[in-house]
């Protein structure tokens, strides 16, 4: 195996530091979406009554005559945007993922998905760290809802500035995208170098040699946890890889392959059930190429509460210590 | 207020009478689908394809064509066996309704037949559609466009709430280059509208909605074609044209029954609904008897 294609891409530098930065992922949405608003005349931007909170208020502000507000009606949302694509436009939406695609998950697959139709759809405020506002407002299901329509792209990228760079990417792309975005602040865990490509995952973090006994596949922002926790794991001996896989669909089965040869066990991680969503793409793919075991850190059929965003990452397990607890496991079922 | 003559009058009434007869062909060698609908709005589509609608039948992609969407893509039989009519494709090919390959699917599929301007068959999505590429449209063209963007629902179908999201936003938007038809028949799945779920005062919702509203005789292609001219030359609310239609119009055995909303004639009913069309009722002779 070649070592260049086996080496951790470039990443914040200060990514062990406690006071490494810390920036809302949405940020990332929103001045991707200026940026490609301002080099494609064809973007227009839709919103359901969220602009600020889904970052799409500086779209908005700028091109004003290519924003449509329709106000609280998010299944007429994606149908009008829609009706937007069929008419030549690239229309980027945004709502909070419990409401879209949660309300209007059949308009998005009949209008967008089943038309193919080069609609973006923005699902805002994922995951339990949505906060205060609790369990109806924290989307755990939304990876499953869309990576199950056929011509859905489905990304989750794991900080602000891979979340501007997945903007420009699928605005680039004839194909429905699903992008999620959290609301609260989390780490920065790439920089401006760190390569992004829909369709392919990333190494984020290898310990030395070739050896590896294990490989942590993470999206979102488990994906600065499952770094934290391969560090702490590397120093005990074990050795680690960790994937940034922020495409969940299509999965890149070569990344995944190499890891599954290499290590023999797997320990995924996101912010979402673990029924359906990237763990579950992953365990469809190995059962039927090179089984391996596999420990899932996820939400365990339960929903969320309110609380700080922290505070419910660790009552729910979605952090640096449930990951290591789950290399444990995995290493004695090995 | 609109100018249709009685000349073209005539000439749309036999259109209509040979597009309802594909549509009991083509339900009889399909074995499924729905007959009250497609034979209730054939009139409609026939005014539009025949006369009102801006379209040309060699150029489906043609940009400055106005867009029709089918919003309660069920009644699709009168959609295909129209455009056949109109010469999109052969009228022999209205035969492979529903079947296994075909490009005429249950509900349009855009995909399969690319001059649909979308696919439908889930109810309430179109007006938001049609919404949509209006609104695209008045960015690039803005008021001085020539388009129209006609949306054609069922009454039954209003009884979706996203509907409503939608013509919430026509109103907000005043697209005056949208006309919505509503096929008001009456009749759905369960049975009479107004005991399943009540729609009236129908007129009085859209009014209230902010759009200019107009009620007529479905089957009247005078007073079809006047609201049609009244609906493009009012500006600053979009339209709607609430239709009364008779559902299964133009075989006597069919009209005003709900139960005719979603089956196909059989072959016997078939035949006795074509000896009845070929004939006007009785007043002429068919070199099919």
């Amino acid at each position: 195996m070649n070592k260049q294609t086996r080496q951790a891409v470039e990443i914040n530098e200060n990514i062990f530091s406690e006071t490494i930065e810390q920036v809302p992922i949405r940020n990332g949405f929103g001045t991707g979406l200026v940026e490609a608003g301002t080099k494609d005349s064809r973007i227009v931007g839709l919103c359901a009554d969220l602009t600020e909170s889904t970052r799409m208020e500086e779209f908005a502000k700028k091109f004003p005559e290519r924003f449509i507000e329709v106000g609280i009606t998010e299944q007429n949302l994606a149908s009008v945007a829609s009706g937007m694509a069929a008419m030549g436009k690239i229309p980027f939406m945004s709502s909070y993922a419990a409401f879209s695609p949660g309300r209007n998950w059949e308009q998005i697959r009949t209008t967008i998905c089943y038309n193919d139709v080069p609609v973006k759809i923005a699902g805002s405020h994922a995951g339990i760290s949505v906060g205060p506002d609790g369990g109806t407002h924290q989307a755990l299901e939304d990876i499953a809802l869309m990576r199950v329509l056929p011509n859905m792209d489905v990304i989750v990228p794991c900080d602000a500035i891979e979340a501007h760079k997945a903007t420009l990417a699928i605005a680039q792309t004839k194909t429905p995208s699903y992008i999620r975005l959290a609301r609260e602040k989390s780490p920065v865990v790439t920089n401006q170098n760190t390569p992004f490509e829909i369709g392919k995952a990333q190494i984020v973090f290898r310990s030395e040699g070739d050896i590896m006994d294990v490989g942590i596949v993470a999206c979102g922002v488990l994906v600065y946890q499952a770094i934290r926790a391969a560090k702490e794991l590397d120093e005990q001996g074990i050795k680690v890889t960790v994937l940034n896989m922020a495409t969940i669909k299509p999965l890149d089965t070569q990344a995944l392959n190499i890891l599954i040869q290499e290590t023999g066990a797997l320990v995924t991680a996101e912010e979402h059930q673990v029924a359906g969503g990237l763990g579950s793409a992953i365990a469809e793919y190995t059962s039927s190429t090179r089984p391996v075991p596999i420990e899932f850190v996820g939400i365990k059929d339960s929903y969320g509460q309110s609380g700080k965003p922290n505070e419910l990452l660790d009552l729910y397990g979605l952090n640096q210590n449930t990951i290591e607890q789950a290399v444990y496991t995995l290493l004695s079922r090995k | 207020m609109g100018n249709i003559s009685d000349a073209q009058v005539k000439k749309l009434q036999l259109h209509a009478n040979e597009i309802r007869q594909s549509i009991i062909e083509m339900l009889v060698e399909a074995g499924s689908g729905h007959t009250a609908g497609p034979l209730g709005m054939t009139d409609i589509f026939t005014y539009l394809y025949f006369y009102g609608l801006k379209h040309d039948a060699q150029k489906p992609d043609w940009k400055e064509r106005d867009r029709l969407i089918l919003s309660n893509g069920h009644i699709c039989p009168v959609l295909y066996a129209t455009l056949a009519h109109a010469g999109y494709f052969e009228k022999a090919e209205l035969r492979t309704l529903r079947k296994l390959g075909s490009r005429l699917q249950g509900h349009p599929h855009r995909e399969f037949m690319p001059f649909l301007e979308t696919s439908s068959g889930p109810l309430g999505s179109g007006l938001s559609q049609a919404i949509g590429m209006a609104l695209a449209n008045r960015i690039d063209e803005g008021q001085t466009t020539s388009k129209y963007f006609y949306c054609l629902l069922g009454d039954g179908e209003l009884q979706e709430g996203q509907n409503w999201e939608a013509i919430l936003l026509g109103g907000k938007e005043k697209l005056h280059n949208v006309i919505a038809i509503v096929d008001r028949n009456n009749i759905q799945i369960d049975g009479y509208t107004e005991d399943v779920m009540p729609m009236n005062p129908l007129v009085d919702k859209w009014e209230a909605f902010n759009w200019h509203v107009q009620e007529i005789d479905g089957h009247n292609f005078e007073a079809i074609d006047t609201a049609i001219a009244k609906a493009k030359t009012t500006f600053g609310k979009p339209s709607v044209i609430i239709a009364h239609t008779i559902p299964g119009k133009g075989v006597t055995e069919f009209e005003r029954l709900p139960i005719w909303h979603g089956k196909p004639p059989n072959k016997e009913e078939g035949a006795r609904a074509l000896a009845e069309l070929r004939t006007l009722q009785g007043q002429i002779q068919s070199e099919h008897e």
